[in-house]
Formats: structure tokens, C-alpha cells, sequence
């Protein structure tokens, strides 16, 4: 294949994975991996180290507009940080050593409890504000922007919720994700944040957490411009869209779509991780 | 604590570094460092296809990248000799770095709110980051 074909079909690619990343709120970064590894045969390395860029890429963008409208916690997402960004430096360490068939694995699990988690029904909790210990000594409770103005919460299990976030991190590094779902999990369902404070203060620490095992890889050589030129600039266009025509269009459709998509994914991965072909 | 203007209750709102002043700038800041890292990596990748577009390519086994690939100064070099891979690699330096820039950014608000719990938190962040993206080397 020419430098060329290979470019615009990357490209072609990434631009779907974005469109429906931000459609669906799964992210793109997720499908990234697969589609390089599986369907255009580049070695797992090569795709990590282009999908974290394109990750960095989509979250930053997004953050942008969330954070200028008061939904995202920042407290919060920098005290999480501590935890994914250790978690990916020691994500980061340990991908030199995991073998390939290995990460095609966990890879597969990965994808498969995205699929779970997406088609799952999705109740909104109540939102608490009985203070915590933790949660009192760091400031962490803040409000939010509700229809009926502005609502405060308090933040619950800071302790499990910063465990589960070194897990998260961990798995950003290894397999060149932005672990959405475990961070969405962790502030949603452990320490109780609104799910909409919940979905764009994860989104927010996904560049940092990206950020800190992407500097690594740059440096030990995964990152290739020829690849991931197509891949960062497709991912980008495509999720800018998809924000776009979010209003228009039929996500629960999408939604089901997508997933469809990355259980057939979570199943090639798991056959070339357990038959080594990868 | 339920009306709007009880959103920073430590920090006044008029102050030039009230929460709500800083949420503008990470914005303004994190979309600014995106878009011009598209924009260097959209010229080097232009570059890089007419220059090298009919070139064959595969990537289904792993060499690493060069020593022009890997390392700031050397990228930077390139990309000033218009090099279109290091032009490309630069534009996703500058992507990497916005992120960072931005915690960089948080820190010197905190210091500003003399909120020393969240100084330190914060450095922790900035230090992890910056350990990644200059001295790892392995």
C-alpha cells in the first residue's frame, strides 16, 4: 500500500470512529486500536501510540466548551489526576514488558464491558449532598447548571472513586484509550457526581491522563507522524461533526449501531490474543 | 449555595482569578493549543503526502521511530528544516504539551487563590506530567 492510500483510508476510517465516539459519548479513541491493528495490520505499538494523540486531541477540544459552561469539577478531575497519571506511567512501564497477545486480550475485555456498560439502562441517581470526610477536607463539593438553575451536590467515596482512577490510568497507557468508561464509572457510580459533571470531568482529565504516557511513548518511538497524521486529523474532524449533529440525530439508533461494532471488535481481539495473531 | 452567584464562595467574582475567570481561560487556552496542533499537523501531513505519497508503506512490524522522531530538540531542528515528518511530529508535540500547558495553568491559579492544598496536589500532577514527556528515556 502507498503512503498515500493509506492515508486517505486511515483517514476515511478515523473520521467514522470520531463521528460515532462523539455521537454515541463512547469516545472514538476505543475503536481506534482495533480498526488500525485488525484491518490495516499495523503493530499494536504503532496503533496505541497514534490513537492516544488522537484522544488527546478529542478530549481537549471537547473540554473546552464543557468547562467554559460550569459543568466540569475541577477540583475533582486535577485531585483524580494524581491517580491516572501515575497509573499511566506505570501503564506506560509496564507495556514493554506485557506481551502483545496479552494486551490483545485485555483489550477484548475492555471492549466488551464498553459494550456492557453502553447498552446497559442508565439511571440517573439522586444527587447527594450529605458531606463526606473526604470530600469536606479537599472542597471538592461544587454546583452545577440544572433547568432550575444552579444545583449543588457533595462528593461521596473519594478513596475508592481515586483507586478505581489508578485502574483507569493503567489501562489509558496499555492500550491507548481514554478509559472514559472507567473514569464515568468511578465519579458516576462511586462518588455520586451528576452524571453530566460526571461525563465532562472525565473528559477533561482524559487529555491529562493521555498526555503523561503519550510524552513516553514519543520517546521510545510508537509515535509515527506518517500514521497518526491521518488518524489524529481524522478522529478530530469527525468528533467536531458528530458534536455538530448531536441535536439531529437518532443516537439510540447509533448507540446500538456502535456497540454492534465493538463487540465484533472485542471478539476479533480476543481470537488473535488467545492465537497469538496479532 | 443554590443560587448562582454562590458558585465561587471563596474567592469573589469580580477577582480576575475567580474560578469562573479560570474555567474561560483553560478553555480558551485548551482550544487554542488543539486547533494549532491541527493546523502544523494538517501542513506536515500535505507536505509528507506530496513529497513522499507514492512511496510504499507497512507498519505490521514494529522498528521505532528515528532519533529525529523521538526527541524534542531533534524534532524541533526538523521541523524548522521543513521536514515533513518532524513538521508532523511537532504539531503532535504541541498536542501532547496542551494538556500539560493547562495544568501548568491551574497551578498558577491555585498559587494566585493561596489554595496551598490545591498548589500541591497540582504540582504533583504537573511534575508526573513533565517526567513523561522530558526525562523519560527508556
Amino acid at each position: 500500500m502507498t503512503t498515500l492510500t493509506l492515508a486517505l483510508l486511515v483517514a476515511g476510517g478515523s473520521f467514522g470512529a470520531g463521528l460515532l465516539g462523539a455521537l454515541t459519548g463512547l469516545g472514538g479513541g476505543i475503536v481506534v486500536v482495533p480498526m488500525l491493528t485488525l484491518l490495516f495490520h499495523v503493530d499494536l505499538r504503532y496503533a496505541i501510540g497514534a490513537s492516544l494523540v488522537s484522544v488527546i486531541a478529542t478530549s481537549s477540544g471537547a473540554a473546552a466548551a464543557f468547562v467554559r459552561e460550569g459543568f466540569t469539577n475541577v477540583r475533582v478531575g486535577i485531585l483524580l489526576e494524581v491517580a491516572t497519571t501515575v497509573g499511566a506511567l506505570v501503564g506506560a512501564a509496564l507495556s514493554g514488558v506485557i506481551p502483545t497477545s496479552a494486551l490483545a486480550v485485555l483489550f477484548g475485555c475492555v471492549l466488551l464491558f464498553t459494550a456492557y456498560r453502553s447498552i446497559g439502562r442508565r439511571e440517573e441517581h439522586a444527587v447527594l449532598t450529605t458531606p463526606d470526610r473526604w470530600s469536606a477536607r479537599l472542597r471538592l463539593d461544587s454546583t452545577y447548571p440544572t433547568a432550575q438553575g444552579m444545583l449543588a451536590y457533595s462528593v461521596q467515596r473519594v478513596p475508592a472513586g481515586f483507586s478505581l482512577m489508578f485502574v483507569a490510568g493503567i489501562l489509558s497507557a496499555l492500550l491507548g484509550i481514554g478509559s472514559g468508561i472507567i473514569k464515568v464509572l468511578a465519579m458516576d457510580q462511586m462518588m455520586r457526581l451528576p452524571f453530566k459533571v460526571s461525563t465532562t470531568t472525565s473528559n477533561f482529565m482524559i487529555g491529562v491522563t493521555a498526555a503523561a504516557s503519550a510524552g513516553v511513548y514519543l520517546h521510545r518511538g510508537y509515535i509515527d507522524p506518517t500514521l497518526s497524521f491521518p488518524v489524529m486529523l481524522g478522529v478530530l474532524a469527525g468528533a467536531l461533526l458528530g458534536a455538530r449533529l448531536l441535536s439531529v440525530a437518532n443516537t439510540t439508533l447509533l448507540r446500538q449501531l456502535f456497540t454492534g461494532v465493538v463487540v465484533v471488535m472485542a471478539l476479533e481481539m480476543l481470537y488473535k490474543g488467545f492465537t497469538g495473531g496479532l | 449555595m443554590n443560587t448562582p452567584a454562590a458558585k465561587t464562595p471563596r474567592t469573589p467574582p469580580t477577582s480576575r482569578w475567580s474560578d469562573h475567570a479560570v474555567e474561560q481561560l483553560v478553555g480558551r487556552l485548551l482550544q487554542t493549543g488543539v486547533l494549532a496542533a491541527a493546523a502544523i499537523v494538517l501542513v506536515g501531513g500535505v507536505l509528507l503526502l506530496v513529497r513522499h505519497g507514492s512511496a510504499p508503506v507497512s507498519y505490521s512490524v514494529f522498528h521505532g521511530e528515528p532519533e529525529l522522531l523521538r526527541s524534542i530538540g531533534a524534532i524541533v531542528r526538523g521541523a524548522l528544516a521543513m521536514d515533513p515528518q518532524a513538521v508532523v511530529q511537532l504539531g503532535l508535540l504541541l498536542l501532547i504539551a496542551t494538556p500539560v500547558a493547562r495544568v501548568a495553568l491551574t497551578l498558577v491559579a491555585f498559587i494566585l487563590q493561596h489554595d496551598r492544598t490545591y498548589v500541591l496536589i497540582t504540582s504533583v500532577v504537573l511534575a508526573l506530567l513533565l517526567y513523561g514527556l522530558i526525562f523519560d528515556k527508556t
